[in-house]
């Protein structure tokens, strides 16, 4: 049997669902004018920017959405399945500053950073996909020209897929910039019809809660469900602040928010993969901040993720984030904790690990430590197994009797690996000895430098390495335009 | 009697009761009593007790915000005597906010202009996504001593830094100060930005704008 947390009744969904459809109605969505003609064409009212979806519309696009899909590694492999009660873990992004493992500061985040990001996350097994992490302050060119900063989302990108086979969770920061990334993957799969058939990533796309699909994010979704690749819909309701400071209540507008989402999506490319994922947080009532480590906010991440999964959608959430400053006994705590509660909650991508200071600071030796939390997570939804055909106990006995030699049986020795997860060094388990013991963080930085020293950079082709090149000097000279032009 | 009444005014500001402290207003003026001692010692005593309550932690961002509109709420009442007397409450300076180009996360914004406006400063909001041009324009207009810029998305920080370039080109600074604030916001990058402040939260902003007002250099003598 499969552990598994439900927060919500299936009355509870009930409501939930017939008052997100209600919003959608009254007060409406404000959308981007990209998708007005779209909407319109479709019978749906749109007046000063805000869209009136009826239930029925709605219905139709959740119907024409895809129940699962998977994600492709670069050799063309399934190695991520969206859908029904998989779950598997990414680390978070996408944000600005890292911590120095020397001097404990956060400073500015540069390309260095985002490859020891991606090469531990390549070494370890908890993390099914890289995530573009980091935004690399020092983006320069071959010729060590500064690049724009318009194309930061693009170079992330472009670092991720020079390092890393797997699949990748990323996103845009422009309705323009989601161009030149989906041409970067289709280069890196063999075209762009071979990525609609074999997606190599999922796009990140966030409403403005509440209830606001900006230009930004309208553009997004049309495009992607126009090119055939993944959308992820990260709704980001906090309760008190920018929603109702019921958690039912900052369910119910996520809930909205997606459906409304899901319905510009499937309008634009219908059958196209969407996900029903979001980073709900409650809003701290003392900081004005959105606390990714409390309860609460784990407890929104799986309430929405049910209702998800009662639509028979696939689902993400952000959780195994901290709001500690440092890799100590708070960002432990927060982030195991939600590690499992995601985990037990069935939730199909879980995005967050390696993050600090509510999103704002990322950590490579506080990856190390979610891996393991990670672990133990997804050790406890294998539940406890019965072998078939096999006594629980009585069989070892008749073998042994009373002598107590369970060591020595076959048995332990062939299933221990299966019952037990056996850590990496970073969990301390051993018995005082002569040497002075270290803590979890001293122990993280020696793991990162084992896992950095092991990995191995993937080889890609000439071709593909000169059309990334192409692909990004397009991009640059489009990005120095647009800023001339503005300026 | 009148200590009594100022102890209400307080109490209404603290409750966040704004009918309350309307009706209070009203009874003050039909009372006789000048409606700037009515701020200065009964509801502005309110606003700087809830932001000790909050600094402390014992009071939280929707007590402060009832705060600020109970204040508002009396305000209003009291207005027009004071202007009629020529009793001008004495504004603490003025103070342009808007949030960075491209971000149209306004909470902290909306709170900080809140508790600032409430606390005597002058605020003109130019609300969200707001270009360096209109900022330089609208401290021109106004003849501003603050500019403060929000930030939520570490996307938009750079729009902070181009407001401090737009009111640098200008030759609208050192006069004029300018702030920055956002969740992302750290002491760190206002320092590398030349910003003149930074703060976590609305109650340190106040803080900030009045000791900026200290250091904002007499308008007078920096247009000689």
């Amino acid at each position: 049997m499969r552990p598994r947390i439900q927060l919500l009744s299936p009355e509870l969904i009930d409501r939930i669902l017939r008052e997100a459809f209600e919003l959608l109605m009254n007060p409406g969505v404000r959308v981007g004018s990209a998708v007005v003609e779209l909407l319109q064409s479709a019978g749906v009212e749109v007046s000063d920017g805000i869209a009136r979806l009826p239930e029925e519309l709605v219905r139709q696009c959740l119907a024409s959405a895809p129940r699962d899909f998977y994600l492709y590694n670069r050799r063309g492999e399934k190695a991520i399945h969206y859908g029904g009660d998989d779950v598997h873990f990414d680390p978070g992004s996408c944000c600005v500053q890292m911590l120095d493992p020397e001097t404990l500061e956060a400073r500015p985040s540069e390309t260095r950073d985002l490859v020891r990001i991606v090469q531990v996350t390549e070494m370890l097994p908890q993390f099914a996909a890289q995530s573009t992490a980091v935004v690399c302050s020092d983006a320069c060119d071959d010729a060590g020209n500064h690049l724009p900063n318009a194309i930061g989302d693009l170079y992330r990108l472009l670092i991720v897929l020079q390092h890393s086979d797997k699949p990748v969770v990323t996103g845009s920061f422009s309705a323009a910039g989601l161009e030149g990334m989906i041409d970067l993957l289709a280069a890196d799969s063999g075209g762009a019809e071979k990525l609609r058939q074999q997606p190599r990533a999922v796009f990140d796309v966030c409403p403005s809660p509440p209830l606001n699909w900006s230009e930004f994010g309208s553009h997004n979704l049309l495009d992607l469900a126009r090119a055939g690749v993944p959308a992820e819909i990260v709704s980001m309701p906090l309760a008190g602040g920018t929603a109702p400071v019921t958690l039912a209540g900052s369910v119910t507008q996520l809930a909205a928010e997606e459906l409304a989402g899901i319905t510009l999506h499937q309008l634009a490319g219908a059958g196209s993969p969407i996900v029903w994922g979001g980073a709900p947080a409650i809003f701290d009532m003392r900081t004005g901040g959105a606390p990714m480590g409390a309860v609460e906010t784990a407890m929104l991440n799986m309430a929405c993720a049910e209702v998800g999964k009662h639509l028979g959608l696939p689902t993400h959430g952000y959780l195994v984030a901290t709001d500690s400053k440092f890799v100590d006994t708070q960002a432990g705590a927060e982030s195991a904790r939600s590690a499992m509660l995601g985990a037990l909650a069935g939730i199909n991508m879980i995005s967050g690990a390696g993050m600090l200071e509510s999103l704002a600071c990322h950590s490579v030796e506080k990856l190390v430590i979610d891996a393991e939390s990670i672990a133990s997570a997804q050790r406890l939804v294998r539940g406890i197994e019965v072998r078939d055909g096999e006594s629980l106990a009585t069989g070892m006995f008749a073998q042994i009797g009373l002598s107590g030699e369970f060591l020595k049986l076959k048995e332990t020795r062939s299933l221990f690996r299966q019952e037990q997860h056996l850590p990496s060094p970073v969990i301390d388990r051993s018995a005082r000895g002569s040497e002075p013991p270290s803590d979890a963080f001293a122990r993280a930085r020696t793991r990162v430098d084992e896992l950095v020293n092991k990995y191995q950079k993937p080889a890609l082709s000439e071709g593909v390495l000169r059309k990334f090149e192409s692909i990004v000097n397009r991009e640059v000279d489009k990005a120095r335009v647009a800023a001339t032009k503005a300026s | 009697m009148s200590d009594e009444l100022f102890g209400a005014m307080l109490q209404s500001i603290v409750d966040g009761a704004p009918d309350k402290a309307k009706e209070l207003a009203q009874e003050a003026l039909a009372s006789g009593i000048d409606p700037l001692e009515a701020v200065n010692r009964g509801f502005a005593v309110g606003i700087k007790f809830a932001g000790d309550q909050f600094g402390c932690g014992e009071m939280f961002l929707p007590d402060l915000l009832a705060c600020a509109e109970a204040m508002k709420a009396a305000i209003k009442v009291l207005e027009p005597e004071m202007l009629k007397r020529g009793s001008e409450r004495e504004s603490l300076g003025k103070i342009v906010l808007g949030t960075a180009r491209g971000d149209i996360h306004d909470i902290g914004k909306n709170l900080v202009a809140t508790i600032l406006s409430a606390s005597g400063f002058q605020i003109f909001d130019l609300g969200t996504s707001v270009t360096p041009e209109q900022f330089v324009a609208k401290a021109q207009e106004v003849d501003a001593d603050i500019v403060g810029v929000s930030a939520l998305l570490t996307t938009t920080m750079a729009g902070q830094k181009a407001v401090i370039e737009a009111l640098d080109r200008n030759g609208l600074r050192p006069r004029v100060k300018a702030i920055i604030g956002g969740a992302a916001v750290t002491s760190k990058w206002a320092a590398e930005i030349g910003a003149d402040g930074y703060s976590r939260n609305a109650i340190d902003a106040l803080e900030l704008a009045k000791s900026l007002m200290g250091k904002v250099i007499d308008k007078g003598t920096a247009s000689a």
